[in-house]
Parts: C-alpha cells; sequence; structure tokens
C-alpha cells in the first residue's frame, strides 16, 4: 500500500511492469492450480469405479514412477541453477543449464508416454473405465503442461541466444521457471495421491 | 479420403430448414450490407486501424457493447419463440417440434448468459474501471484485445450452426448428462456449444487476470483499496469469482469433450461413469457465474444512487463488505441447485443455510442504497429509474429465491417454470436492468452527449410492465406444477390462459426494446443540443474528471487521490482546476501508450478454425488451427515494442486546442 501512495509517476519503468507481469502470471498459476483441483476432485470420486478392471494396484509400477519423479524434481534444480545464472549475467551458463532442464523435461515426457503405452497395450486405455478415464486425463494434462512448458523452454532459449540476456528476455525467464516449478509442485501432488496412495490404499 | 478430408462434415450440413436458411441469409445479408457501406464511404481503413486492431480499452469497450447489444437481439428473438410456443402449445399445437424447440431454449439461455450479460459487463469495466482508478489502460492491453476477439470467435460458433450443420445443442443450456453424451446427443449441435463455451470462456479468464492485475497495481497515486468507487469493487468482486471458477468451467466442459471424442467415461452411465459429478462440477462453476453477473450491476446501481442523490454512499465499507460476502458465500452454495439429487437432508440443509445467508449480505446494500437516497437531492434521471426498477424487482426476486433456498418447499418448486421466473427476475431485474443504468449513465461519457430522457423514461416503464406481465404468470405455472422447458401440455391443466398473459408481456418488453432503439437514434439525430462536458451529473468519481469524450490519453496529467469520491473531493477543494482545465505551464508528462495490433484477431481467427474444425472432426484443419495459434504467440513473444509514447508538449498542445475550439 505504501509502495502505491508513494510511486511518483515518472519512475515506472521496468520495475513496474515486471511486477504486473509477475502478479498476473500469479493469478494465471493459481487459475491453473483450480484446474488441476478440479481434475483431483474428479480423480477422487472415480478412482474406486473400475468397472470390475484393474484398479491401481495392479496397474502402477511404483519404481517407474519414482525414477519419473526424480528425473522431474532433477528438471527443477537444473532450472534454478538456469536462473541463478540468468541473474549472474551469465548466458553461456543460463543456456547450458536450460538445455540441461529441456533434455530432463523431454526425459520425463518420455517416460510417462512408455507408461501410457504399456497400459493401453495391456488393454487398460482411457476408455476401460472411469478411473482409467480420469486417470489419464489427470496425469495427462499434467504431461500437456510439460510439453507447453518445453516449447516455451525453446523458444527463450532462441530468445536468449539472439537478444541476450535482457530485462526483456530476463522478464521472460523469470515466467517461465514459476511454471516450470509449478509442474513439479502440482507432480508432487500426482505422485502421492494417484500413484503412492493408488497402492497404498 | 472424404471423411480425412471434410471430417463428419456432409451436404446435409447446409442450410435447408425455414430457420437455418433465415439465419443464413441474416448472416449472410448483414455482411454484405456491412461491407457494402464499408466500401462505399471507404471506411475499411478506419475500422482496421481506429478499432479492430486497438489494444484501447476505450475502443474495446465500445465494441463489446456492440457484439453483445447484437447477440441480445439474436437472444430476445429466441425469447419470443419460446413464448410463442407455450402460448399455442396447449394439446398437440404449436408451430415448433419438440427438437427445435430445445435447441431455441438451449440456444436462448447461453446467448443471454456469455454472450449478452458477460460482454456487456467486459464492456463497462473497459470503459469505466480504468478510469475510476486514474489509469489509462489495463495491465495487459494485448490480453484484453485477445480476450474480446475470443469473446467475439466464441460468437461467431454459436451461431455459426445456422450455416453449417443445422442443429444447435438440445440440452438445456448447461448441457447436462448423460443427455449431452454422444450416445444421445451425437449431432454437432452439442460440439458447437462445447467450443463456443470453452473459447469464449478463455476470453473470460483472461479478462479476469488481467482486470485483477489493472485494479491491484495501477490506481493512482493516492489511492487506497478504501477509496475506490464501489463499480470498481464490485468489478474486483466478480473478477475475483470470474478466475476462481472459470477454470471449473473449463475442465468441465473439457471432460465432457473427452466422453464425447475418445469415448472416455467421466460422465456417461456404464464403465463407472457419474453424471451426477459433472452437475457437481458445472454448478461449481454455475452458481458463482451468476453472481458474476450481479455484483457488477450493484456497483453500478451504488455509483448511480450516490450520483444523482448528491450524497456519498450510506455505508460505504459495508457496502464493500457486503460485495466480498456475496463473492465468498456464492462459491459454497452450489448444491441448492440439486438439492433433489438425494444427497440426504443433513446435506441440503447446510446449502440450504448458507443459500439463505446470501440474503443477509444483499439485503445491507439495498438498504445502505435507500440510506443514500434518504434526505438526498434526488433527480430522476432515467439511470434512477431503472434502480428503482431493480430494487422492487430484485428484492421481489430474491424473496422467491429464499423460498426455493429451503429443501423441502424446493423438491416441490424444483425444475418448474418457478424457477425459471426466479432467475429471470434476478438476471433481468438485476443484471440487465444494472446494464441499462450503466450505459444511459455513462453514455455521456463515452460519446459526449446524453442518452434522449423521454424515449428513456418510456423505454424504461414498457419493460417494467412486460417484465412483471410476462414473470408474474410464471410464477403461478410454476407452483401449479408446469414443468420448465415444456413444448406441449394437456389442454385441461388450465395452463394456456397464463403463457397468453406472458406472450403479451414479451410484446410489451419488446415495445420496451424498440423504445430503446429509438432512444438511441434520437439521441445521436439530436447530438448537437445534447452535448454535455466532461461533467454531466455533477459526478463524485475520476472518471468524471476528464473530457467527454474521453481522448486517447484518458487523462491530461494524473490526477492525484486524497480520499472516497476523488473527484468530488478535487471540486469541494477547488483543486479540480488542476486536474481537468488547462493550467498555463501545468505539468504534462509523457504518456506511454500500447501499440495497436492485428495478433489478437489472427491469434483468435486460429482458435476459432481450430474450434470449428474440431467440431466436425476435421483433423487436419484442427492442426492448422492449433499450430497457427501457437505460432502467433511466439512471434509476439518476440516483440519488445508494443508501446508508444506521447510526450507532454503534445499533450498541452491538443489541450490548448480542445480549450479553444
Amino acid at each position: 500500500m505504501n509502495e502505491t501512495l508513494t510511486a511518483t509517476h515518472e519512475a515506472r519503468p521496468m520495475n513496474e511492469e515486471n511486477g504486473k507481469t509477475i502478479f498476473g502470471f500469479w493469478i494465471y498459476l493459481m487459475t491453473d492450480l483450480i484446474m488441476f483441483a478440479a481434475l483431483f476432485a474428479t480423480y477422487a470420486v472415480l478412482h474406486d469405479n473400475t468397472f470390475g478392471g484393474p484398479g491401481p494396484e495392479q496397474l502402477f509400477d511404483l519404481n517407474g514412477v519414482l525414477f519419473e519423479t526424480l528425473v522431474l524434481l532433477t528438471s527443477s534444480f537444473t532450472c534454478g541453477l538456469a536462473m541463478l545464472a540468468a541473474r549472474n549475467g551469465n548466458k553461456n551458463q543460463t543456456m547450458g543449464w536450460f538445455i540441461a532442464t529441456f533434455v530432463l523435461g523431454t526425459g520425463f515426457l518420455a517416460l510417462e508416454a512408455a507408461e501410457f503405452v504399456r497400459l493401453i497395450a495391456s488393454g487398460s486405455g482411457p476408455q476401460a473405465s472411469a478411473f482409467l478415464s480420469a486417470f489419464f486425463t489427470l496425469v495427462g494434462t499434467h504431461g500437456l503442461h510439460i510439453m507447453v512448458g518445453l516449447l516455451w523452454m525453446f523458444v527463450s532459449l532462441v530468445q536468449i541466444k539472439r537478444k541476450g540476456l535482457t530485462p526483456f528476455v530476463n522478464s521472460k525467464l523469470s515466467r517461465l521457471a514459476l511454471f516450470w516449478h509449478f509442474l513439479d509442485l502440482v507432480w508432487i501432488f500426482i505422485f502421492t495421491i494417484v500413484y503412492l496412495m493408488g497402492i497404498a490404499i | 479420403m472424404e471423411h480425412f478430408l471434410l471430417g463428419n462434415l456432409t451436404w446435409d450440413a447446409l442450410p435447408h430448414q425455414w430457420f437455418t436458411i433465415g439465419g443464413t441469409s441474416a448472416l449472410i445479408l448483414g455482411g454484405a450490407v456491412t461491407a457494402f457501406l464499408l466500401t462505399r464511404y471507404k471506411l475499411w481503413g478506419w475500422l482496421w486501424r481506429d478499432w479492430l486492431t486497438s489494444t484501447d480499452p476505450k475502443k474495446i469497450g465500445i465494441m463489446y457493447i456492440v457484439v453483445a447489444a447484437v447477440m441480445f437481439f439474436r437472444g430476445g428473438l429466441d425469447a419470443i419463440m419460446i413464448w410463442l410456443q407455450q402460448a399455442m402449445a396447449s394439446g398437440s399445437g404449436g408451430y415448433l417440434d419438440a427438437s427445435h424447440f430445445q435447441q431455441i431454449f438451449t440456444a436462448h439461455g447461453d446467448i443471454m448468459v456469455f454472450f449478452v450479460t458477460m460482454g456487456f459487463f467486459f464492456g463497462l469495466m473497459n470503459l469505466i474501471v480504468p478510469l475510476q482508478i486514474g489509469a489509462r489502460d489495463l495491465a495487459f492491453p494485448f490480453l484484453n484485445s485477445l480476450g474480446f476477439w475470443l469473446y467475439v470467435a466464441g460468437a461467431i460458433l454459436i451461431n455459426m450452426f445456422f450455416a453449417v450443420g443445422g442443429q444447435f445443442a438440445a440440452a438445456g443450456w448447461l448441457s447436462l448428462p448423460p443427455l449431452s453424451e454422444a450416445v444421445y446427443s451425437p449431432g454437432a449441435g452439442m460440439d458447437y456449444w462445447i467450443w463456443s463455451l470453452q473459447i469464449s470462456g478463455l476470453g473470460s479468464l483472461l479478462g479476469g487476470i488481467n482486470f485483477l492485475v489493472t485494479i491491484f497495481k495501477m490506481r493512482a497515486p493516492g489511492m487506497k483499496l478504501f477509496d475506490m468507487p464501489l463499480f470498481t469493487w464490485t468489478s474486483l468482486s466478480s473478477m475475483v469469482l470470474v478466475v476462481s471458477v472459470f477454470p471449473i468451467l473449463t475442465v468441465t466442459i473439457f471432460l465432457l469433450w473427452l466422453d464425447r471424442f475418445f469415448g472416455m467415461h467421466f460422465f456417461t452411465t456404464d464403465f463407472g461413469g457419474n453424471p451426477m459429478m459433472y452437475v457437481n462440477l458445472i454448478w461449481m462453476w454455475g452458481h458463482p457465474e451468476v453472481y458474476i453477473l450481479v455484483i457488477p450491476a450493484f456497483g453500478i446501481f451504488s455509483e448511480v444512487v450516490s450520483t444523482f442523490s448528491h450524497k456519498r454512499t450510506f455505508g460505504y465499507v459495508s457496502m464493500v463488505m457486503a460485495s466480498l460476502g456475496v463473492m465468498v458465500i456464492a462459491c459454497l452454495v452450489w448444491l441448492h441447485h440439486f438439492f433433489t439429487m438425494g444427497a440426504g437432508a443433513d446435506v441440503n440443509i447446510v446449502f440450504g443455510i448458507s443459500t439463505m445467508l446470501i440474503a443477509i449480505p444483499v439485503g445491507v446494500q439495498v438498504f445502505n442504497w435507500i440510506a443514500t437516497m434518504w434526505h438526498g437531492r434526488i433527480e430522476f434521471k432515467t439511470p434512477m429509474y431503472w434502480f428503482l426498477g431493480f430494487i422492487s424487482t430484485f428484492t421481489f426476486g430474491g424473496m422467491a429465491g429464499v423460498l426455493l433456498a429451503d429443501p423441502a418447499a424446493d423438491y416441490q418448486l424444483h425444475n418448474t417454470l418457478f424457477l425459471v421466473a426466479h432467475f429471470h427476475t434476478m438476471i433481468v431485474g438485476g443484471a440487465l436492468f444494472g446494464i441499462f443504468a450503466g450505459i444511459t449513465y455513462w453514455f455521456p461519457k463515452i460519446t459526449g452527449f446524453t442518452l434522449d430522457e423521454k424515449w428513456g423514461r418510456r423505454a424504461f416503464w414498457l419493460w417494467l410492465i412486460g417484465f412483471f406481465a410476462s414473470f408474474t404468470p410464471l410464477y403461478i405455472l410454476g407452483a401449479m406444477g408446469a414443468n420448465r422447458r415444456i413444448d406441449h401440455y394437456d389442454a385441461a391443466t388450465g395452463y394456456q390462459p397464463f403463457f397468453i398473459m406472458a406472450l403479451a408481456g414479451v410484446c410489451i418488453i419488446a415495445l420496451g426494446v424498440v423504445a430503446q432503439v429509438i432512444q438511441v437514434y434520437v439521441s445521436i439525430r439530436d447530438r448537437k443540443q445534447n452535448m454535455v462536458g466532461g461533467d454531466p451529473w455533477n459526478g463524485r468519481t475520476l472518471e468524471w474528471a476528464t473530457h467527454s469524450p474521453v481522448p486517447f490519453y484518458s487523462f491530461a496529467s494524473t490526477p492525484v487521490v486524497r480520499g472516497r469520491d476523488a473527484f468530488w473531493e478535487m471540486k469541494q477543494s477547488g483543486r479540480h482546476n488542476s486536474q481537468t482545465d488547462l493550467v498555463p505551464g501545468g505539468n504534462y508528462e509523457d504518456v506511454e501508450l500500447s501499440k495497436n495490433t492485428g495478433m489478437a484477431i489472427y491469434l483468435s481467427a486460429f482458435v476459432f478454425l481450430f474450434g470449428f474444425a474440431m467440431v466436425w472432426h476435421i483433423l487436419w484443419l484442427a492442426a492448422i488451427g492449433l499450430i497457427g495459434a501457437i505460432a502467433c504467440v511466439i512471434m509476439r513473444s518476440f516483440d519488445e515494442h508494443t508501446e508508444y509514447t506521447v510526450s507532454g508538449s503534445e499533450i498541452m498542445k491538443m489541450e490548448l486546442s480542445r480549450k479553444l475550439s
């Protein structure tokens, strides 16, 4: 509040602009979170409706999922290192860490796709029961977000390469990093609620 | 091969019934006349440069209102067709078959909620909220333009079935499953419903984010949250609801689409699907949605009452708290739409009580408005008429709502015309009257001249009388047990006289609409006499502190706020000269404004293409639409030069020439 009170209008440039976009992006992330919440609720309601087909215990491979999780968590770590490098103005390091993040993200997607293919091949595709519809949609929506994140990261790499670490590019990078960590957080919930609780309970 | 190229599209999809031929002809004729006039007067460039590509909220707001007005006529025609059928349909009468009738009430509901009421409010917010907080633009001008064009894409898509397909969804405005599933609604109409709402809903979500950031981050120096005008406050409440619940709508429609397109089983009756989950999800969005529509109207009335009573709003803080209270409780009542689901007495009574609680904050507002008028010098301009009409209808409909909130009573009234009468009293008497009041009130701010008072009052009386004439019989019919959405009924029920009365009522409303059209025409014709300055009503809030019509830079110099009713305070303290009038050697700073861009149009066109292709399962076209849209976003993300600067000296020159002319 005090900030707005004392803000003179001449002193508005980059900082205030950046503050606006970051704040707006946070609100967007919250709307995305509500979207995931609705999908989680759907999964919670439908997870027992296997219609006589296989349930979580028969379908999930916890070791594979744990590996998947570690890959994604590591990508969050490298993304953090990339942001650190960006703050220090080190262009090559920033690009290097983002490329590492990109590779890890792609690896995560490949692992997820492999799981989906395995399930569909064994006759447990999204059409098999309400439980599987909810499972594929919740996990798949997260995967779709990862895909968007990877595309964004690719575009950002081009922008770093062409424009350098200008305030314009950095502001975009900070939002990309937020997005990436956010997806990590959502995955933690998927890992816990879908996989761990699915097998333990 | 043919299926690859055209998906489910066949020759049968082209117009061949009287209403699709009529609708398509109307579309083509309207387009041809517009194109002819634009070419004749060489206005294409003007239209493109000054309007379509504009990112100025003052222009986007006007475009929203124009589109919403067109859609209002479209939805109104549906209303007349519904009532005509019901008035004729005693026994086996009526001029429509059941399927066509179902499509009409479905389209009527969706159009009125998504494209009329939402459109009008986004328009008014675009026009007024930035001015009320002393800002020159929204936080994200490009997203604002994009939100508008997505809304337009949705509006075109919902009318597209006239030209391609010939049938719309026929499962009610919320398309409840299992009826909306592929088994029972195999046609493309349901997919038009899905993609039209999905696309326009995305636009609303973008708008919600944009307004929240604008209101929180861009207020004029000195304006604290509790200095904000009440229309800004209620817009804030409404937009908080938008960002909270529109994601749920997106998910719900997405899941229905997955059921239909991929054969999944979220809401099917077999394979473990659960249709009631759809009902829960859609009302978790749907109930807050009706408050999204009505809360901004509360704000408009607060402005109108305070201005025309020449008093500050009574109980400002309690007004703010009330609108925030409605905002919160709105999210906790959704189950009252389906007490009959059978969740049990415990669950039902919780939601019954939470529903009744809403009457408290709304009641606080009603009393505050009355107390604001008390001892005021009330000026009876048209907006005040709309306010008085609103307060009587809204109180009436609100009490019917409290009645419906009682689960035991609701078991009798569920899905009857009583309910239809109730929510029309709230949406028409609440939201729509608010929109009319707002448009009349702010019209001089937007155009520089006032709307004609005489025709305004005529329109008001026709609307009010027509409203009660058409909806009072519906309350009675509902209490008699008449179901909503009936296309015919037994003559022995004795329904017909009431339906005929309702039809007579809607004819009076139609005359009211005619009076409004005449009002606009007369006002434009006589605009020279009705020219007013920046402050025609002796206003209290910042939007009146600048010229009418508002120049593109909004404020010559940024207003500095010292409390509530900022402009009133400026006038009282004699500060207002420094704000609106030219002070020689005054302080005119450089102003940064957003450049025009056609990107939002291209992007929305690709999204539209994607939606249309998905309706007909033309996958290659959908791929083009999707890739095109993504390419647009990427291209935009490279653009650093989205703003231009107007120097203070230029603004001073423009202000000077305005002073001299």
